[in-house]
């Protein structure tokens, strides 16, 4: 009983490590394939309009939302310390530090992320991967380089556009509406947001949550059990998967840029 | 001439497992240059896993699969792609590429490995697609296809670029007589005409007959019998005999392994 316990652990470990090792491999093929610019530039500029362009919306409507909200429980509470007029530099330094990169991310996951993998796996099920290889041509350049580059590419202008039109909406409801003195609501954020602090580290892990998350959405496809059950469980677990990877790294990224460690 | 320069693909003592199940043991297939050979056999014999093991998507158990001298799992990646570029394959669910149209799909093939400009490539899949029948189809989107059209349209990308080996997957199946007794002239022309190599997956037998000079039967992971179609058709194998007549009683099960029907039905549910 112990035994057979003990052995389904050691293969459920083992299998693991395959997968990884094979993502792994998968990464540094894609990753190193020699780029034909002249045949693979158009591809990126296709997938940079399918994975970022298309997430537009839904990142600048959360990125509003949020903002708002921001704004109205930063004034409920700086207002019992009579500190409203901070209310420009919790907003922002809340949205470029943590809430842009991560939010960004986590509905980039959710919206690009299952997108790519459930395309690459009804790609591999209609036998279209098979035949760009039978044609002679690697679907790691073809497909999925391409489209690893487009997330890396997309992920931190998509966090940059959310935290704006986050401050954006924050400065609507907080000096439009509540009537936060908008001179003390922008000075304050210009003095406290540093470019290279606040500013950069954001955009660092952005850069970094979109490697994960393509890396995970391109791999879950190319790797899914070519079935319509298989395709949804891929899917699944892209999901899954990078918003763990997001929170996960997000701590420890964050333990390292503003933790004074 | 030595057999080496007289064959195309080699297979040698090929074994191949998927998971526990035998698909192949010790099988040998010569398949010549210039000629059209046949692979033939029931359901599940592994006929298409057979193609895969010559285009490299698969690898055997132990074997060597040689295609033009050089031993297929032995290659690099950029030496097998290299290869593939010399090899048409025309997949049994066509394979098409859904986000473009007919034409863009026979055209790819010419715009990855040439350089040639626009208006040749367009003369070529003009050409391409006039000998399936689908010139007027250019502008139309794969779903917008038949079963039957889209496997015509894919038989054109598989020759775009009149390739050494040809490997028709079921070219025979979902085409109506018409499509049907064309697809069989134009395999027959195209090797003719161009002097490639075809390797033909079917179990359509009067059309695989027709135009194959050679016929391999497999069942049960070995050879059961080969020949030219002539020799194919009138062999007194029991086993050759009831496939290619396609008679339901004799040695090939037409049921896949279990155990006996009277005993699984009293069995009930556990």
């Amino acid at each position: 009983m112990v035994i057979q316990a003990l052995r389904r652990i050691g293969s459920k470990g083992v299998s693991f490590l395959e997968t990884f090792g094979a993502s792994g491999m998968f990464l540094f093929q894609s990753l190193f394939a020699m780029p034909n610019v002249r045949n693979n530039f158009p591809l990126l500029v296709k997938q940079i309009y399918s994975v970022g362009v298309m997430s537009l919306i839904i990142i600048m409507v959360s990125g509003f939302f949020i903002g708002m909200v921001l704004a109205l429980q930063g004034y409920n509470i700086l207002t019992r310390y009579g500190s409203e007029q901070a209310l420009g530099q919790l907003v922002s330094l809340t949205l470029l530090r943590e809430l842009g990169p991560v939010v960004a991310a986590l509905l980039f996951a959710g919206r690009a992320g299952s997108a790519l993998t459930a395309e690459i796996g009804l790609m591999k099920s209609t036998e279209q991967i098979a035949g760009l290889e039978m044609i002679g041509v690697d679907p790691l350049r073809r497909v999925i380089a391409p489209r690893f580059w487009a997330g890396v590419i997309c992920m931190p202008v998509l966090a940059i556009i959310f935290s704006s039109v986050g401050i954006w909406g924050a400065s609507l409801v907080g000096v439009d509406w509540l009537g936060v003195y908008s001179g003390s609501f922008w000075a304050n954020m210009q003095d406290s947001v540093q470019f290279s602090d606040d500013v950069l580290n954001g955009v660092i892990k952005s850069i970094a949550f979109g490697f994960v998350i393509t890396w995970i959405a391109v791999f879950q496809g190319y790797d899914t059990e070519p079935t319509s059950e298989g395709i949804g469980q891929a899917t699944t677990r892209t999901v899954v998967y990078a918003s763990l990877a997001i929170l996960g790294l997000d701590f420890i990224l964050t333990a390292v840029m503003f933790g004074d460690l | 001439m030595s057999d080496s320069d007289k064959n195309f693909i080699e297979v040698r003592d090929l074994t191949f497992y998927r998971g526990d199940r035998v698909i192949y043991q010790n099988v040998n297939l010569d398949i010549p240059k210039g000629k059209i050979t046949a692979i033939m056999g029931p359901s599940g014999t592994g006929k298409t896993t057979m193609l895969r093991l010559i285009g490299g998507q698969l690898k055997p158990d132990s074997g060597t699969v040689k295609v033009d001298g050089k031993h297929i799992p032995n290659l690099t990646r950029k030496e097998l792609f290299a290869l593939r570029s010399r090899m048409g394959m025309l997949f049994q669910s066509g394979a098409l590429f859904t986000d473009v149209s007919v034409f863009e799909n026979v055209a790819f093939p010419l715009r990855v490995h040439t350089d040639l400009p626009e208006d040749m490539i367009r003369d070529v899949v003009l050409m391409k697609l006039h000998a399936v029948g689908l010139r007027g189809a250019r502008d139309l989107m794969p779903n917008e296809l038949s079963g039957g059209m889209a496997r015509r349209v894919a038989l054109a990308r598989a020759i775009a670029l009149d390739p050494d080996l040809v490997m028709y997957d079921e070219p025979f199946a979902g085409q109506d007589p018409v499509a049907m007794g064309v697809v069989v002239q134009l395999i027959r022309l195209l090797n003719d005409a161009l002097g490639h190599t075809s390797i033909i997956v079917s179990h359509d037998v009067a059309e695989t007959a027709s135009i194959a000079d050679y016929i391999y039967v497999l069942a049960d992971g070995e050879v059961i019998g080969q020949g030219t179609p002539d020799e194919v058709l009138h062999s007194d194998s029991p086993r050759l005999k009831q496939f290619m007549q396609g008679l339901p009683d004799g040695p090939v099960p037409f049921h896949f392994p279990a155990r006996d029907l009277c005993d699984d039905l009293l069995a009930g549910v556990k």
